[in-house]
């Protein structure tokens, strides 16, 4: 191959001696740690991996005894696409799924609706009714492979279907493991997949916990994402922290209705972000799980152990990559997964290096999970527990980052809490001034980012990268499915169905058994969201610009 | 001519992803310009109603979710159907290469791909409009 001659801008790659480092979340780096540094911020924590409060990993044996499961974000089209492509990867060594669904099933529509137009099997998996679960997870052991669903707006129907999906198949509902995302309070945040006002959307996160803390306890009905609001904009600290805060608002309504701490808060799970500076990260998720523990086990009182447990799905790191040199992408892929290696995540899943173009090619989730799997066979991320454990730096910077998290949240308590400050659009101001003012940075080029304001190929050609297909025939194919199954199943069912669920809404009661049965009798997405907006409403979004 | 630009923004069809829109919204203001935003979930309807009630200069959409080409074409059916045709039209997002010249062909003026600098598309409508 011939060299084609390059422009570089290559002013930026030293940092001018002398100037003082500070890391995104505002702690300044020194230039050298030693234990006097440890023991200035609060010590070195001598706790082990497996005991609270868990700052070393949550397992005794973290990943000796199992790796973390590998869980590539998944979905386009319809469900039969989707299913041979979750087979492609479960071929390929994949140990988990996670459900990518279009923006229609996320934000409650039907495929036919007239709002969705354009929209249908575009950024995921179609879903109209439980026909398209019945076909998505065929041939796939729900005892093998834990299925996430990426669902918030729509997930108490989504996890009625899932459950109900299960048991037609036979599966023993106390024993079904899984998880769905259900953060609403991080939706109004970031990403954007509301439904219903904020109180109501509430109501119904604590509704699926409870059913599920009775009916299938050892189902996951809520991942709390960090992981989006650090995408809109927050430092990782404030990732932590405002998780927590998102957290806690799920277990105070829980609680408030009766049940035992025990009985829930071992299956809340946690969903962060991996780009970044490698130590700060590391730093973060070992501080983090310090402090939940703390506040599970302490602040709340809880008697077994593993209810403190900061389980987490660690990944993406979508702000990380660029668009321009797409290739670079794969590294920062491989060193974001090796974050998320020396983190103790339970399980990851990173964004393929195409994933700003496109829905990833087979190709690049191939590279991307190939990416984990060599962390874990040559590169020896699997052979011993918390490697970084001692690290004068990154001992001192866990502790720092604790109490920053401790502050971050205190700072959304003195606003009138979680609920009330992302009510009132405040969050969502703050974190959208600070990616305003990060922009400025990668502007003025005081933040270095490779390929965009340093090392930056002026003269960059269309890059290599095969665009996902989006055919509108695979929308129309969609439609007919929904009207085939509206035609064939039996509407007097149907009809029954969503008159208890507006009963049970309207009465205020737990609408999951309602729900269930309804999924039961084929009723859409588009209906049973529809019958709960009669009821709650719609979300407003709070504008503060 | 006025003296202020006015702009509108909105976020239209069913994707949540604001970061963007907001990062200019934010960028056009800092540089003198009036901005509208009206957030997300906008109807082509709503923003061509909005752009002639609020009488702007710009009408700016943002869209990550792949669905540009349908949104794009019933809006400037509709801004055009409006009287609007002569105002700076932009949207930004996730935008394939081989989809920049649709959408000029569209009457879309500012074609902003992801990662494109906030003074660039303040420069765009500025060279247009003054």
């Amino acid at each position: 191959m011939t060299l084609r001659p390059v422009k570089r801008k290559m002013e930026t790659l030293k940092k001018a001696a002398g100037n003082a480092v500070i890391n995104e979340s505002g702690i300044e780096i020194k230039k050298l740690y030693t234990a006097e540094d440890v023991e200035r911020s609060g010590g070195v924590d001598k706790s082990l991996p497996g005991q609270p409060p868990f700052t070393r990993g949550i397992h005794a044996e973290m990943y000796r005894k199992r790796p973390w499961t590998m869980r590539q974000y998944t979905g386009f089209a319809n469900a039969a696409d989707t299913n041979e492509r979750f087979h492609y990867l479960i071929n390929n060594g994949q140990t988990g799924l996670n459900v990518a669904f279009d923006l229609p099933t996320q934000c409650g529509y039907d495929s036919d609706a007239p709002e969705v137009s354009g929209e249908v099997g575009r950024v995921g998996m179609a879903v109209d009714s439980l026909r398209d679960f019945e076909i998505a997870f065929e041939g796939i052991d729900l005892d093998q492979i834990t299925v996430s669903l990426t669902i918030n707006g729509s997930a108490a129907i989504l996890i009625a279907m899932y459950l109900a999906m299960a048991e037609k198949r036979g599966y023993d509902l106390k024993g079904l493991r899984g998880t769905a995302q259900n953060d609403i309070l991080k939706e109004f945040i970031g990403r954007g997949t509301w439904i219903f006002p904020v109180q109501p959307s509430m109501k119904l996160v604590a509704d699926t916990v409870e059913y599920c803390a009775e009916n299938a306890p050892k189902y996951s009905p809520v991942s709390v994402c960090g992981y989006h609001i650090r995408e809109s904009g927050a430092n990782p600290v404030q990732e932590m922290g405002y998780a927590f805060c998102i957290a806690k608002a799920y277990i105070d309504d829980v609680l408030k209705r009766g049940l035992d701490i025990d009985e829930f808060a071992g299956r809340l799970s946690f969903n962060f972000n991996i780009f970044g500076n490698l130590f700060e990260q590391v730093a973060k998720f070992r501080a983090a799980r310090r402090l939940w523990a703390k506040i599970v086990l302490e602040e709340y009182g809880a008697k077994n152990p593993k209810s403190g447990w900061l389980r987490m799905i660690a990944g993406g790191g979508g702000s990380g990559l660029t668009i321009q040199q797409p290739e670079n992408n794969i590294v920062r892929g491989a060193y974001y997964a090796l974050i998320g290696a020396l983190s103790g995540a339970q399980t990851m899943a990173l964004c393929c290096y195409d994933e700003a173009y496109t829905i990833p090619s087979p190709k690049a989730q191939h590279i991307s999970l190939r990416t984990m799997q060599l962390l874990v066979e040559e590169i020896g991320l699997a052979d011993t527990v918390d490697p970084l454990a001692g690290s004068y730096y990154v001992e001192t910077l866990t502790n720092q980052m604790e109490q920053e998290m401790v502050k971050a949240m205190k700072e959304v308590d003195a606003q009138g809490g979680i609920v009330q400050a992302v009510a009132e659009g405040r969050i969502q101001e703050q974190v959208s001034i600070q990616a305003y003012q990060h922009q400025r940075k990668l502007e003025s080029g005081e933040f270095h980012k490779v390929g965009v304001n340093c090392y930056v190929d002026e003269d960059e050609e269309a890059p290599d990268v095969e665009l996902h297909p989006y055919a509108e025939k695979d929308a129309e194919l969609q439609v007919a499915s929904l009207q085939e199954v509206r035609k064939t199943r039996e509407n007097f069912k149907v009809e029954k169905t969503l008159a208890r669920l507006k009963a049970d809404t309207q009465s205020d009661r737990n609408v999951m058994p309602a729900l269930i049965e309804a999924v039961k009798a084929y009723a859409t997405v588009g209906e049973m969201t529809n019958v709960l907006i009669e009821v709650y409403g719609r979300y407003q979004e709070p504008i503060r610009f | 001519m006025k003296n202020t630009i006015k702009v509108l923004m909105a976020k239209p069809g069913l994707d949540g992803h604001d970061v963007g829109a907001k990062v200019v919204v934010q960028g056009l203001k800092a540089s003198g310009f009036e901005v509208v935003y009206l957030g997300l979930r906008q109807t082509p309807e709503r923003i061509a109603e909005a752009a002639k009630e609020q009488n702007v200069d710009v009408i700016g959409i943002s869209v990550l979710s792949g669905a540009h080409m349908t949104i794009c074409g019933r809006l400037g059916e509709l801004l055009t159907a409006n009287g609007l045709k002569d105002k700076f039209w932009m949207v930004g997002g996730n935008i394939p290469l081989n989809d920049r010249d649709k959408l000029r062909d569209l009457g879309f003026d500012g074609v902003f791909p992801t990662g494109t600098p906030l003074d660039e598309i303040c420069n765009k409508i500025k060279e247009k409009l003054e």
